[in-house]
């Protein structure tokens, strides 16, 4: 399988203590990865040293096949999108905060016109467009937040809980949405959740990340039925 | 009434008025030009003497007007270290130490702006492909109207401070006279009518200046 990002002895250390060490990873073009694991065990700080906003202490990180200190941060991080949690819209109208990531790409405004109104149409939000990021609700809001990630058209998707602060209704349509905008782009994407079902249902691949370091890692029914330890089954509840 | 039409179509009061918003305007735009960027620095980045920078920062918005004055006079002084710029009593001596009593001001008070916002929208920019220019300017956007309360925080500082501007300007008539000091000199003749009104016209001038911009600012608030 054709190989996207590929991680070695990674180490990252916040606050001089190490939050992540991952001997090897391989994320595959057009798969999506869920990363599973409880609160507080590196999960975030994965995806934010993969968008290069936090440093590696050592370790190897290949993009297509190249060390990715090849390319600049910014042109790195121009391959890439990153959802949070909170979808942090801008003050200014949905139009704009779709468009955001094409503007600092500077591309031309017929092209980011044409790809905010199809994203906005696609996540059912075309009415819309004119209304302010903050007057929305967190439903609404969070599916800007994707528009605006699929938008850029990204290399490599990276979400962290996306849905974990939406109500349950909410959450169950985005995650329909999401699977098959996923489904007809192919973006390899990496989502980050302690939500075993969300995984399960969206991911081709899960791993199961305790203390730091990923513990198991392969086809969302095989961990799940077969925890590779107590410590993999006590997360799962088995 | 007579005083008032005497004083309201006298060159000398507009010239003293024009002086005034002509120090204090640049004195404010060169606070933020060094405030702006020092803030957002101050705001976003994280270095070793950091919080001690923030420290010292924030008491500077509390400087005592006299003792810049002090400052800046005992250094254009002819026989201090910046004598012989000979700039002691002239308007450029004014708006050296009103940027001094600005700029502090307007540093702390974009940093406060900047640090209002959610922290992660900086990882959530850059993870959107921002370059650091792109990212702070989007920044400074979002706290648009903090910042421009900054701004009118700067500005207020200085067009109404008289201990400086008397001190390093020496309220010469017609070249470093400004309002406030105009109004020092009045008082001090017992021409309280002359100084009331030129005090109304200072209120006047300072309060146009911030309806203005208040009015920018809850235009801003009103589209949200």
């Amino acid at each position: 399988m054709n190989t996207l990002l590929e991680i070695r002895d990674l180490v990252v250390r916040r606050d001089k203590r190490e939050v992540l060490g991952i001997q090897s990873l391989s994320v595959h073009r057009g798969e999506v990865l869920a990363i599973v694991g409880p609160n507080g065990t590196g999960k975030s700080s994965f995806l934010l040293t993969l968008a290069r906003l936090l440093e590696p202490e050592h370790g190897e990180l290949l993009w297509n096949g190249l060390p990715y200190k090849q390319h600049s941060a910014l042109a790195y991080r121009r391959r890439i999108a990153l959802v949070l949690q909170e979808p942090l819209l801008l003050d200014t109208s949905v139009f704009e905060n779709v468009a955001i990531g094409l503007r600092y790409r500077r591309l031309p405004s017929a092209y980011i016109k044409e790809s905010v109104n199809k994203w906005l149409e696609r996540v059912g939000l075309e009415a819309l467009h004119g209304r302010n990021g903050a007057r929305l609700s967190g439903g609404e809001a969070q599916r800007v937040s994707l528009a605006r990630a699929f938008a850029i058209n990204p290399e490599l998707l990276l979400l962290d809980e996306p849905f974990s602060a939406l109500d349950a209704p909410t959450r169950l349509r985005l995650l329909d949405d999401l699977k098959a905008i996923l489904a007809e782009t192919g973006t390899t994407t990496i989502i980050i959740t302690h939500d075993l079902k969300e995984a399960a249902y969206l991911a081709t691949r899960v791993a199961v990340m305790l203390h730091g370091h990923i513990v198991q890692i392969g086809a969302p029914q095989q961990v799940f039925s077969s925890p590779a330890s107590p410590d993999v089954a006590a997360f799962l509840g088995i | 009434m007579e005083l008032f039409n005497s004083l309201f179509f006298d060159p000398e009061v507009l010239e003293v008025t024009l002086l005034s918003l002509k120090v204090s305007g640049i004195a404010t735009l060169i606070s933020l030009a060094l405030g702006l960027p020092v803030g957002t620095l101050l705001a976003l980045a994280r270095f070793p003497g950091r919080s001690f920078l923030l420290t010292v920062v924030n008491t500077g918005m509390a400087l005592p007007p006299v003792v810049v004055g002090l400052a800046v006079a005992m250094s254009l002084w002819r026989s201090g270290p910046l004598g012989d710029l000979r700039l002691i009593y002239s308007p450029t001596a004014i708006i050296i130490a009103q940027t001094i009593i600005a700029a502090p001001v307007v540093t702390g008070l974009t940093a406060a702006a900047l640090q209002q916002l959610d922290p992660r929208l900086q990882f959530q920019l850059l993870g959107l492909g921002a370059s650091v220019p792109q990212m702070v300017l989007t920044m400074w956007r979002e706290a648009r109207l903090p910042l421009l309360a900054a701004l009118m925080a700067g500005f207020g500082s200085v067009i109404s401070e008289v201990g400086a501007s008397m001190m390093v300007g020496g309220n010469i008539k017609g070249q470093t006279r400004v309002l406030t000091t105009a109004i020092v000199l009045e008082t001090n003749k017992g021409e309280f009518g002359r100084a009331i009104i030129l005090g109304a016209l200072l209120l006047g001038i300072t309060f146009l200046i911030n309806y203005a911009l208040t009015w920018i600012q809850q235009r801003g608030a009103k589209q949200r």
